[in-house]
């Protein structure tokens, strides 16, 4: 019946203090403690959960990375995901990496997986970009439904429940389809350690990008990263005139 | 290094010297056909030889290194458990409830950390003793915690598991692993506590021989309160060989639900409070001999096998607690400032993070090398090297503590921090667990190693008594 791709991202954990490269060209990686993005997390529990209540046969989860993103599927495994895929990007490729070639390769992969479902985070916590999900929708031609709050399958039918600026809205889209997952969709399970010990068990198969017809080269360049400028103190003001003559000053207004 | 840790250093290497001479002199007098006389038991022990002045090289060079695949394991399993421990876990909260939370023990049992070692057949994760004390790092950041789940599977079910027989494993282990029933070791008493060969509790032998009765009362027992399932040693009456009867101590698993068990109020502690740690009493508790852990009389040896086989994860545990400290600490240090300078910049302020960092290299060290050592194949005798690991972690851990909470000062001594609930639940390392008085005022001391050393050797000279006067 139906099978689903779930997208996991390595990103640098939440709690990390980040800090930028001497040579401002991007952030300190090396040693720092490497995690699964949150909302990848959600994603991987929302595809489980559909698994277990029996609307999808099978959860595939991918990564692309260097070597160390398998670290982040077997998570992803330990999580409940039947196989994982592991799409070996390394080097410049890596580091030029963004949403285009993510969704690119996600698309040719529901392709050929077969996916009815592709269900990704609503964004990585280290680029924001919030962009991934969109693109593989586009490329692929499938509805999306962005910033899920709640999933429901309905025979051949998503309901969605998002999250927007305004509230809720519900939509009702057709299979197969393209998912991302927002904060409130659920709480991601502790992967538990007999379940990773069962994960050991689970395949995880290997392939490049040219694999799947993908050419890698970014259209974007990176010129400087900074980090962001010191907060510098408030000022206390007594009154509103005192607020608007400072803001005044200030040249803000 | 202090004054006291001299003069017992000194102490032992006098008594030490003293033995081995005996030793010595003693093979001087026979004249044997090259046959050499063992003065202790062939089993792979590396510091016990050391003070026989033997170095077994083969123990520790190469290092007992565990393989890649081993590594990554390991490494696998060290992220869930963090990460449960740093948002499901509220150390404060269960210090000063003194109690753990229903849902905390449940994240606990799923996450599998009950059954730690008991093997994969009987629903554990079968890990090795590596891997147990990788994870008494991260588990030691929450002190009442760690001693309950010590309790249960590092002393509670591990008489089970090393010398249990088949039918007692199938039949225990899989309900210990998954957390639905939980362990107590029951050896100390009133009257008892270093002196554990002297327990006064009794189990009388049933007319129809099916059943043993015990009575007598246990105190200070972790998990007291709750436990299921209770490994407790009693003295039985045992015949001897010579056909003298004598009393001599069974180890026994005894089930909550054979009635005749009443466990005391939690004692209200300094430390630890979140552990429970109660008075436990059993009035005609009925036992069935299949319930016997080895042989009847042969409970003391299995006593101290269990708590020797334990033991070394409080280095690694110490040690784990030890960096979390330096951590804290050193992101105070590194911002606070006082005459103008941050605190890190003054000399004594540094003395003691290097102070923290040796300590905590040292725990380290010897942790996973006594735990190298114990995961080779064959059953090699560590119990010195666990001695050894546990009074240096103990001291080391209580004076780390102490420093990292000087740092900080006033704000150290305040419940804000969590420095002063670490103070409060490292006390107990010095105290439990075979207490660090008895276990350094001399490794000669250790009456195991005596009775061994002399047994072996005089079975042996009885031999060749015509060579030797004894």
């Amino acid at each position: 019946m139906s099978r689903v791709l779930v997208g996991v991202k390595r990103v640098i954990d939440y709690a990390v203090k980040i800090r930028v490269k001497p040579d401002q060209s991007g952030v300190v990686t090396d040693g720092v403690k490497h995690s699964m993005n949150p909302f990848c997390e959600i994603a991987v529990e929302e595809a489980v959960k559909l698994k277990e209540k029996k609307f999808i046969k099978e959860v595939v989860a991918v990564s692309c990375g260097p070597s160390q993103v398998t670290e982040t599927i077997r998570t992803a495994l330990a999580m409940g995901c039947d196989r994982g895929i592991h799409v070996e990007v390394s080097g410049k490729d890596y580091e030029a990496m963004g949403p285009l070639q993510i969704s690119k390769i996600f698309a040719a992969l529901a392709k050929k997986e077969e996916a009815s479902l592709v269900i990704l985070g609503k964004q990585a916590i280290d680029d924001d970009c919030n962009q991934t999900g969109q693109m593989t929708a586009a490329l692929l031609d499938w509805p999306q439904g962005t910033f899920a709050s709640e999933v429901t399958i309905d025979g051949e039918t998503v309901k969605v429940v998002r999250e927007i600026d305004g509230g809720l809205e519900t939509i009702k889209i057709s299979m197969p389809a393209v998912l991302t997952a927002d904060l409130r969709l659920n709480t991601p399970r502790y992967a538990t350690l007999p379940n990773i010990m069962k994960a050991k068990k689970k395949k995880i198969a290997n392939m490049k990008p040219a694999d799947l017809g993908v050419d890698m080269v970014s259209r974007v360049e990176v010129l400087r990263v900074d980090e962001p400028p010191t907060r510098l103190a408030g000022v206390k003001v007594e009154t509103v005139d005192d607020l608007v003559a400072k803001l005044k000053a200030n040249g803000t207004i | 290094m202090n004054i006291n840790r001299l003069i017992a250093l000194s102490k032992s290497v006098q008594f030490g010297k003293i033995l081995t001479s005996n030793a010595r002199h003693a093979t001087k007098e026979v004249t044997l056909p090259n046959r050499t006389i063992r003065t202790h038991a062939r089993n792979l022990a590396y510091a016990k030889d050391l003070f026989l002045g033997k170095v077994n090289k083969a123990e520790c060079f190469p290092y007992p290194e565990i393989g890649n695949e081993e590594l990554e394991e390991i490494n696998s399993f060290v992220a869930p458990v963090e990460k449960f421990f740093t948002e499901e876990v509220d150390s404060k909260r269960i210090d000063h409830e003194a109690k753990i939370p229903p849902e905390t023990l449940n994240g606990l049992k799923e996450l599998g950390l009950f059954g730690i070692q008991v093997p994969e057949e009987y629903g554990g994760l079968g890990l090795s003793n590596t891997m147990y004390a990788r994870l008494g790092e991260i588990i030691s950041l929450d002190g009442s915690i760690a001693v309950t789940l010590a309790a249960h599977q590092a002393i509670g079910l591990k008489g089970i598991l090393i010398a249990g027989s088949e039918e007692q494993k199938a039949k225990y282990l899989p309900k210990l692993a998954s957390g639905e029933h939980v362990a107590a070791f029951c050896l100390t008493e009133p009257g008892s506590g270093s002196d554990a060969a002297s327990i006064q509790t009794k189990a009388t032998l049933s007319e129809d021989r099916k059943t043993y009765l015990l009575n007598g009362s246990k105190i200070w027992i972790s998990n007291g309160g709750f436990a299921d399932l209770m490994t407790v040693f009693a003295r039985t009456e045992v015949v001897g060989e010579d056909g003298v009867k004598k009393d001599k101590i069974t180890a026994f698993i005894v089930e909550r639900a054979f009635g005749g068990i009443t466990s005391g109020k939690p004692e209200d502690k300094l430390g630890i409070r979140g552990s429970n740690t109660c008075e436990v009493s059993f009035d005609n508790c009925p036992v069935p001999v299949e319930n016997v852990i080895g042989e009847v009389g042969g409970g003391f040896k299995v006593a101290m096998n269990i708590l020797n086989s334990g033991r070394f994860s409080m280095g690694s545990a110490g040690s784990g607690m030890i960096k979390k400290l330096i951590e804290m600490t050193a992101e105070y240090a590194g911002s606070r400032k006082q005459f103008g300078k941050n605190l890190s910049e003054f000399g004594m302020i540094q003395e003691k993070f290097a102070v923290m960092a040796q300590n905590a290299f040292v725990m380290e060290s010897m942790a996973y090398l006594t735990a190298g050592m114990m995961d080779r194949p064959g059953v090699p005798d560590c119990s010195l090297e666990a001695a050894m690991v546990k009074v240096f972690s103990s001291e080391g851990g209580w004076i780390c503590v102490s420093e990292a909470l000087q740092v900080l000062g006033g704000l150290g001594y305040t419940k804000n921090y969590p420095y002063e609930r670490y103070l409060r639940d490292c006390r107990i390392l010095l105290i439990f667990e075979v207490s660090r008085t008895q276990c350094s005022i001399s490794p000669f001391n250790n009456r195991e190693l005596v009775i061994q050393w002399v047994a072996s050797g005089l079975s042996k000279a009885k031999q060749y008594h015509k060579y030797i006067n004894l």
